[in-house]
């Protein structure tokens, strides 16, 4: 040690009692800061039950006026001022089923592609070319339907769904129509394309918690890939890829511009899948701020608060799922 | 043990076929985000010139821009961030540094997430009864409020993610010098995880930017350039939504210029925050 | 154990929700001087050291019973201000941890939170500091650096530098040695010898060999209670009782 740091050594022995410091305004600021931080946080907490709240008291001249048949009715008539919401709401959830019925093998396919098949190197290109399909405004998806798919499905797709399809005993009927290219269809295809990051991602994710060892045992066993990722990887994950899937849904069932573009507004339930009908958001998008009156505006919230609760129950599910499979990891380990 | 070839076979074609369908699907989902791509630089391309930051919307059949449009998305979109930013970050420290007990941290950490992928429209319906139809008018700033509920629940999710990456004893060790908590969290786990919650905020940034449905009924749209929060504003969004469902060719060009725009903002945002976040993650 | 008792534990019982992990401890660690708690993993020892400044209390679910003496206060009574308390009381962690801003900050960090001090002041505390924590040479020409830039050894001396700027009077140090190599770890020894004249230490290691070079006194743990207490000479040589003559040869643990 020198000398000159002995001499600190010196003054530090000598005023070795502390200051009194602002100890008392410490532990004030900290309540501050701690219940400003809470203040926000019940904000959010609260805002959910405010939506809720809000939307129901802007649907109360509808619900008046019409009751709980509002649900089952399929009129749209500003004419004449009844309304329903059994049209948007049946398009709401086939669009959707489309979407699900294509967007879930998509996504298991590559969900499986880049946890067990891809080689290193690719895995993170593929990674951000699924961030990048997530990341494309949903308006993109709605003009692309539009102006290049609708017309491309209708030209080289449509016509070939209704020689070969349109005849089918049983589901035929589902494919007849004139290839127009905007219809059910087209959105739940569009659907498909637009959730298929959500799902794949979640489904990536899940896959990459199953312990090596569980994989190992199976391929030490001569199990092969296929076999691996179907008997052991997907039972042990069946909770979280549900709550991927779900979560997947609750994107499609409230996506509102891409489907907008491509559904054709029309508040007719036809039987074939390729006509043009409604969904609730594309509905609100295209007739809220033409409303006129009371009870067409009422009727318009309306669908909003159905839209809300349809999709707060699936995505409860999906983040209980979740939750699950996160505690069952957490015991496992 | 026998060994059975047949079935040994069958196994093996099972494999190969769903592992080969399973390379497929990469490339179908690859293909459509290709075509996408491609059609948007296609027609998007040869519109843009100076006129598209310089000059207004134009009526139909006549040369224009969409600097109004693009103004308007800014501005809207800032005051979004501004407003969205500083409460979602104080709700998520709640989440992350004090929510150890009680209820209220895992029910609103749920609801957050559920808000996370709530249907923006329906956040746009709900700003309408609040500011829109409860004032009697359109504004900018209902426009700006229902992307800052947008904008919220990320900020929120990723704020809570980053502080709790933050190790624990980097909080003791601060804790035992005798800090008290509201600067242990100020000094040391905002900035362990600044880089963390910038992503954030850059990626929330980037979704509220292209969100269309929560503008119609609360901003509406505006032909002319406007600065007025009070009254209704236009956006690139809802711009490209109106002309691209328009019967004119001119509006058509103008709508894909527009998504163009937008598509590289949102990408180039979505690539710099996940690059910033990488490089000071690795550091 | 003539020297004044810095430290007087009685009867504490910790727990983490229903595990009971401290069991009926009675301790009395002496001022100006080296203390080490060892015992197998599991046993308390880190516990014990995070109940002297009541590390506990950031976490819920935790429990304490029984009374720890610092010169004359009750460091568990509810209303003692925890904050000056950790102030009073340094703590060094088992790996380091470099808060996220420059070398000169972190050791400022803890300071500028009690004393308001000028320039020319907290640069010569800083220099103390570090200089105590024999890393001054080696870092007084970068102070302005990220501290996660020096290396594992240095991150660990400037964690011990900044706890000593504020001059506690008691020292924690939690197996402080346990994330460094052979040569930073002769170079903590060290310190903790020098550092013995100004403040009482308290130091957990599950390495027996270092509790015997650098420690006065060794109390040995075993599932929560404390078997033996005494000056560390006494207990490597001639433990009195079974238990540690069998740990700390080695039968078990």
């Amino acid at each position: 040690m020198n000398v000159a740091q002995s001499t600190l050594d010196q003054v530090v022995l000598v005023e070795q009692t502390k200051p009194p410091g602002d100890t008392d305004k410490g532990a004030l600021w900290d309540s501050i800061f701690r219940n400003t931080t809470k203040f926000f946080a019940f904000l959010v907490f609260c805002l959910l039950f405010g939506i809720m709240l809000t939307l129901f008291y802007g649907s109360l001249p509808a619900l008046k006026t019409f009751g709980f048949s509002f649900i089952t009715s399929d009129a749209w008539n500003p004419v004449t001022v009844q309304f329903g919401a059994k049209v948007p709401i049946v398009g709401t959830l086939v669009t959707s089923a489309i979407a699900m019925l294509i967007g879930i093998p998509l996504s298991f396919g590559i969900a499986l592609f880049i946890t067990e098949l891809s080689p290193k190197w690719l895995k993170r290109p593929l990674g951000i070319a699924v961030e990048l399909l997530a990341g494309v405004p949903s308006i993109i998806y709605g003009m692309w339907g539009l102006f290049v798919f609708a017309p491309f499905f209708a030209d080289n797709i449509q016509p070939w769904v209704n020689d070969n399809m349109g005849n089918l005993p049983g589901i035929g009927f589902l494919f007849q129509g004139p290839p127009m290219g905007i219809g059910m269809l087209t959105a739940g295809l569009i659907l498909a394309i637009m959730v298929i990051p959500f799902i794949a991602s979640v489904m990536r994710d899940v896959f990459e918690i199953v312990p090596a060892m569980h994989k190992e045992s199976a391929y030490g066993l001569g199990a092969t890939t296929w076999e691996v990722v179907w008997k052991v990887v997907l039972p042990y994950t069946k909770i979280g890829v549900v709550g991927g899937i779900m979560l997947g849904l609750g994107r499609a069932l409230g996506e509102t511009m891409a489907v907008t573009f491509v559904i054709g507004n029309a508040h007719d339930i036809s039987t074939s899948l390729m006509m043009p009908g409604n969904t609730i958001s594309s509905a609100l998008a295209n007739e809220f701020t033409e409303a006129v009156g009371d009870v067409y505006t009422s009727s318009l919230i309306t669908l909003g608060l159905l839209l809300f609760v349809i999709t707060f129950i699936v995505l409860a599910c999906s983040k209980l799922l979740l939750i699950k499979l996160a505690q069952k990891e957490g015991k496992q380990s | 043990m026998s060994f059975n070839n047949r079935l040994y076979f069958q196994r093996r074609l099972v494999n190969v076929i769903n592992l080969s369908i399973s390379m497929f699907t990469v490339v179908v989902a690859l293909f459509f985000l290709g075509w996408i791509l491609y059609t948007l630089f296609l027609n998007g391309f040869h519109g843009i010139s100076a006129a598209t930051f310089t000059k207004m919307t134009p009526p139909p059949g006549s040369a224009g821009g969409l600097v109004n449009a693009i103004m308007g998305s800014l501005l809207m979109v800032s005051i979004a961030t501004l407003i969205g930013t500083p409460v979602g970050i104080l709700a998520g420290t709640y989440l992350a540094e004090f929510g150890q007990t009680g209820w209220l941290a895992p029910a609103t950490r749920f609801i957050n997430d559920i808000l996370l992928s709530a249907p923006s429209i329906v956040i746009g319906l709900f700003v309408y009864e609040l500011a829109v139809h409860s004032v009697g008018h359109f504004s900018a700033w209902a426009g700006a409020l229902a992307l800052a509920l947008i904008v919220l629940p990320v900020v929120v999710r990723t704020t809570e993610n980053m502080l709790q990456l933050v190790p624990s004893s980097l909080r003791e060790a601060a804790a035992a010098l005798g800090a008290p908590q509201w600067k242990v969290v100020m000094m040391i786990s905002y900035k362990a995880a600044r880089a963390g919650i910038m992503t954030g905020v850059l990626l929330a940034i980037a979704r509220v930017f292209g969100e269309t449905a929560p503008l119609l009924f609360t901003a509406l749209n505006n032909q002319f350039w406007s600065t007025n929060m009070e009254g209704p504003m236009s956006s690139l969004a809802v711009i490209i939504f109106q002309f691209a469902m328009s019967p004119y060719k001119d509006w058509h060009d103008l709508a894909w210029s527009g998504a163009l725009l937008i598509t590289l903002f949102v990408l180039g945002l979505n690539i710099l925050a996940r690059s910033m976040f990488k490089n000071t993650s690795s550091n | 154990m003539d020297n004044d008792i810095k430290i007087d534990v009685n009867k504490l019982n910790f727990y983490y929700g229903k595990f009971h992990a401290i069991k009926d401890v009675n301790l009395k660690v002496p001022g100006k001087k080296v203390t080490a708690f060892i015992g197998p993993s599991g046993c308390g020892k880190s516990t014990l050291l995070r109940i002297f400044n009541r590390m506990y209390d950031l976490y819920p679910n935790m429990r304490v019973e029984g009374q720890v003496m610092m010169d004359g206060r009750n460091v568990l009574d509810k209303k003692e201000d925890l904050n000056m308390l950790r102030a009073k009381v340094g703590m060094v962690f088992q790996k380091p941890t470099p808060f996220p801003m420059s070398i000169y900050d972190n050791v400022a960090f803890g300071v500028k939170l009690y004393e308001k001090l000028s320039k020319t002041e907290m640069d010569d505390r800083v220099e103390w500091a570090l200089q105590k924590a024999a890393l001054w040479n080696e870092v007084k020409d970068k102070l302005g650096q990220n501290g996660a830039s020096l290396s594992g050894g240095q991150q660990q001396r400037l964690c011990i530098a900044r706890g000593i700027a504020v001059k506690p009077e008691v020292l924690l140090l939690d197996e402080p040695c346990s994330a460094l190599d052979p040569i930073s770890t002769a170079k903590v020894e060290e310190l903790i010898h020098e550092l013995k004249v100004d403040y009482t230490t308290v130091i957990v290691t599950h390495n027996m060999q270092q509790a015997a070079r650098v420690s006065d006194y060794t109390a040995y743990m075993y599932l929560g209670e404390l078997i033996e207490f005494g000056d560390t000479d006494m207990m490597f040589t001639k433990p009195s009782r079974r238990e540690t003559e069998d740990y700390i040869t080695g039968k078990f643990g």
